[in-house]
């Protein structure tokens, strides 16, 4: 077919308007609105014990302040727990503004909206709020003494607590006749999207309804929590993500307070009311992630066989779990990676501490699980004086053994069943690219000359596209083009090219005829939402279903026009043709006015579709039965269980053997995420993720101290890595095609993160001769970790 | 805040006069009373470089500066960076070919800092490319993509002038 896209590295439609600064992002609109700002805690845990707002009252342009008392109903009770889970047995969420108590600095406690930001911050800054300190739990470390209790009704800090095992891992251990143990620990890091969460609301009385603007992962399902929230019909909210800038899993949460608040006081003011998010509101009432302790217990056979796994760990979840277990249970089942221990058990605490939230950031929970895994496989390679790749390939799960049932269940609910893959074949291409069988010869040679080089390795599966489902809707309009919709949201993934290069080659018109519509409940009202991977899987196949429906129907119609067979059209360039016969065609513009039969002409296409101009058959109804009139169709996509996409990282690095400064030579990716639609696009995906991937290896961590103040809430302290710190990032693809989905798609858009930790962790301990196991890692943690070996060494 | 002052400065080629307090930021002031929205603010301290814009040809953090401060002066914002009939100027022409942006938020810091940094330097090597940009947070891309775009945008102006 002469307009194919699919596969091919289509620059990206939506670039023009945003390189020009005509993008809209949340602060970019609604100028004319109120402002709201929010008082928030400076203490980390705390009973409130007074609110004045005397001194606020007399701020010009003040509109309103509110605090939990003047708050109704529902909206007066805890924000919703989305993901409730049985193991969550002690699940907590946060009121929309703090109620008697404040369990983390930053948390919510009076919104005041005035004429502008400035002056709302200036009526904040008046307010007076008294606290009854309280002494906080900051760490896993407190958390697990569990001296002191963040919430007074859990006892033990702990939110759930949840064991998966498959076999018997403790009789394997027991017969291996080799077993580690390893303790291993990771910090805290964030999304940190360039662009803030926010949100601006916008009340009809007229018409009593609401419209709702918000930087959200999630607009469908804002949209049903708003009105449950503020007691209306949900066909009377619509909520709208525009350009949001970046998400990295943070603005999937919802209903954020703000998200309420600032709606319930456009219908209270009925005004339009905006707030956006600034940066060190970010840092400490967002959500963060990673924090987790792991310990270990590994048996193997002599030749590096995994016999039995146990592990154990410790998550920090923070002051509340809106998000309920996803993190930790990713951990717990991802964690295995392309192997297959005999037997695996796996147990974790969710523990709460007076710190902010913990919710998925990009990998969810599996850069930890990969650390953790990775590490026991460079362990059993120190162990046996085996090569790396060599054990890990050993335990690889083969080909020809997919399906493969890792008899565990995964996040979604559903058994960890791998659908695909190929990793021998990836760990080849990746020994390849990165030179591994010549290394040490090249590390022989750096040391020679005083230099210290590594390499390390990483690999990980990741289960992507998980459901419950997406849909999409495709029209062709009477000019010939083409709508698109589909209800999850866009943060920067490129939706508009690569679901209109589904719809183009499926429908056979050129790609700049089809434009995308996403994340706007007025267009499409069912959806789930952007994470997990999953937007390309999920929509893309959906998207492909209902442009399949609106082919055949085209082909319906132009065969009846041209008195042909439907099955000898086809469709190139956006006009129907008869096969080889191309006098004989009928443009898709011209299918899509007759689709529709009309009594009234309004130019001279569509006076082809009116009632004396049809060739009609009088004995049958215009709409033939059980069809609808235009060219249009829905189309969804459930999949029975997540698709697994997988990939393998290398990196050289060289330390410095004064300032133990770490310098990245070389970094080498594979990746198979299936059949690619778009490379380009998975390339920059792959990027994107590797420099957070480095972040989160080498710079990014939260600081709080034993109060609980996040002592790094600006990005002057929180080292997000500029171009200097990342790499140029080699990559090859491998495509295995998921047997799950029509167009055998895996998702793509947080491989790039998931090794990052792992794999640094690896080349640093290759380059220095001794394991590191707490991540991130710093210059000067280097230094001491130096310091101790060479100690422990000469004792 | 009675205080309002009057300024008057030329925004990418226009003389504007703008009333404001003395404590309204120039990326305010350019975002909300001006409508010139391709300017971002993503840190408001000054570290993340997308609200940079060109201040008499110099990129300068608008977050960290009072409108009334650029009384006089000539602002160039992305908006500016376009060809005067609208189409892509050379810096946003290279993002384009080279995949230089994802979500975009933070990309008009980057076309402001390359454009004045191509003026400076036309012909950077990549080495200098990669540095030409190291003052600006990107998320997204993992910079490759960026460097790429300023070498790239470097050979548009080359081959603009031929």
């Amino acid at each position: 077919m002469s307009t194919r896209t699919m596969g091919e590295p289509i620059a990206r439609r939506e670039d023009p308007r945003l390189l020009s600064g005509q993008g809209h992002y949340l602060d970019d609109i609604g100028h004319t609105a109120l402002a709201a700002a929010f008082v928030r805690s400076p203490h980390a845990h705390a009973q409130i014990v007074d609110i004045d707002v005397t001194d606020a009252l007399d701020v010009d342009g003040l509109m309103a302040i509110y605090t939990h008392d003047d708050l109704p109903d529902r909206l007066a009770e805890p924000l919703p727990l989305l993901i409730p889970h049985p193991s969550l047995t002690h699940g907590r969420t946060p009121y929309a503004l703090a109620k008697d108590e404040v369990n983390h600095v930053g948390e919510a406690i009076v919104m005041v909206v005035a004429a502008d930001r400035y002056l709302a911050e200036d009526a904040c800054d008046r307010i007076r709020v008294e606290y009854e300190v309280l002494p906080p739990v900051v760490g896993i470390a407190a958390a697990r003494e569990a001296s002191r209790l963040v919430h007074e009704d859990v006892p033990g800090n702990i939110a759930a607590t949840m064991v998966q095992e498959n076999g018997d891992a403790a009789a394997a251990l027991a017969a291996s006749p080799r077993v580690l143990e390893l303790d291993l620990e990771v910090e805290r890091s964030a999304s940190t999207p360039l662009e803030g969460k926010g949100v601006y609301a916008r009340w009809d009385p007229a018409d009593a309804s609401l419209r709702v603007y918000s930087s959200t992962q999630a607009s469908t399902s804002v949209r049903a929590a708003l009105a449950a929230k503020l007691g209306l019909p949900p066909n009377r909210v619509e909520v709208v993500a525009p350009d949001v800038g970046g998400g990295f899993g943070v603005k999937i949460v919802h209903p954020w307070p703000e998200e309420v608040l600032v709606s319930w006081a456009a219908i209270t003011l009925s005004r339009e009311v905006k707030w956006t998010e600034d940066r060190r509101e970010h840092f400490v009432s967002s959500a963060h992630e990673r924090s987790q302790v792991h310990h270990v217990r590994v048996g193997f056979d002599d030749d590096g066989h995994l016999l039995g796994l146990e592990v154990s760990f410790w998550h920090d979840n923070g002051a509340y779990t809106p998000y309920g277990i996803i993190v930790p249970i990713v951990t717990a089942t991802q964690l295995l990676g392309p192997y297959k221990p005999a037997a695996y058990r796996v147990e974790f605490q969710s523990l709460y501490t007076n710190t902010v939230l913990v919710t998925p950031y990009r990998g969810a929970g599996r850069p930890q699980g990969c650390f953790v895994m990775e590490r026991v496989m460079d362990a059993i390679a120190a162990e046996l004086g085996f090569d790396r790749a060599e054990v890990r390939e050993r335990n690889f799960i083969q080909p020809d053994e997919m399906p493969y049932d890792h008899g565990l269940i995964f996040q979604d609910g559903r058994p960890l069943i791998y659908d695909s893959g190929d990793y021998p074949a990836t760990l080849r291409k990746l020994k390849k690219l990165v030179g591994w069988d010549e290394f040490g010869v090249y590390r022989e040679q750096a040391r020679a000359e005083g230099r210290r080089v590594g390499i390390g390795i990483a690999c990980y599966v990741e289960g992507t596209g998980v459901g419950p489902y997406e849909g999409g809707w495709v029209k062709v309009e009477t000019d010939g083009s083409v709508v698109v919709a589909t209800g999850l949201t866009t943060q920067g993934q490129g939706h508009q090219t690569a679901f209109a290069q589904v719809a183009a080659d499926i429908l056979g018109v050129q790609l700049d005829r089809v434009s995308v519509v996403t994340g706007d409940t007025r267009r499409f009202g069912y959806a789930v939402g952007t994470f997990a991977s999953r937007a390309l899987v999920m929509s893309g196949n959906a998207i492909a279903a209902a442009a399949r429906k609106v082919r055949d129907k085209a082909l319906r119609i132009a065969g009846d026009a041209l008195e042909a067979d439907p099955r000898d059209l086809e469709i190139i360039d956006g006009v129907v043709q008869v096969r080889g016969v191309p006098t004989s065609a009928i443009p898709l513009s011209t299918v899509a006015v007759l689709s529709n039969p009309l009594r009234y002409a309004f130019d001279t296409e569509s006076a082809r579709a009116t009632q004396f101009a049809l060739p009609a058959d009088p004995d049958k109804p215009p709409v033939p039965e059980g069809e609808q009139p235009g060219l249009e169709a829905t189309g969804y996509y459930s999949p029975p269980r997540a698709t697994f996409a997988n990939g393998m990282h290398a990196v050289v690095v060289e330390t410095d053997p004064d300032t133990a400064e770490i310098r990245i030579v070389r970094y080498c990716v594979v990746h198979d995420c299936g059949t690619l639609v778009n490379p380009r696009i998975v390339e920059g995906q792959v990027h994107g993720g590797v420099a957070q991937g480095v972040g989160g290896a080498l710079y990014e961590r939260m600081v709080y101290d034993d109060d609980g103040q996040l002592l790094n809430a600006s990005f002057m302290d929180f080292l997000m890595p500029y171009s200097t710190e990342v790499p140029t990032i080699e990559t090859d693809h491998l495509e295995t095609p998921s047997p799950l989905n029509p167009l055998g798609i895996k998702g793509a858009g947080e491989a790039g993160v998931i090794p990052g930790m792992a794999v640094f962790a690896s080349a640093i301990s290759d380059a220095e001769g001794f394991p590191i196991t707490r991540m991130p890692i710093s210059p000067s943690e280097l230094f001491h970790l130096r310091r101790a070996h060479e100690e422990a060494t000469n004792r | 805040m009675t205080d309002v002052h009057e300024l008057a400065l030329t925004v990418n080629g226009v003389p504007r006069t703008l009333r404001v307090p003395a404590r309204r930021l120039l990326s305010d002031a350019l975002r909300h009373d001006l409508g010139l929205t391709g300017t971002h603010v993503g840190c408001e301290h000054g570290v993340c470089g997308a609200c940079t814009v060109l201040v008499d040809g110099r990129p300068v953090r608008s977050c960290l500066l009072f409108a009334v401060s650029v009384d006089g002066s000539s602002v160039t914002t992305v908006e500016g960076c376009c060809e005067p009939d609208g189409s892509l100027g050379p810096v946003q022409q290279a993002f384009w070919d080279c995949h230089g942006l994802q979500c975009g938020f933070c990309t008009p810091g980057f076309v402001t800092t390359i454009t004045a940094y191509l003026d400076e330097n036309p012909e950077p090597t990549a080495e200098e490319a990669r540095e030409a940009i190291a003052g600006n947070l990107c998320r997204c891309t993992g910079y490759q993509n960026i460097v790429a775009s300023v070498l790239r945008a470097a050979e548009i102006r080359r081959e603009a002038r031929v």
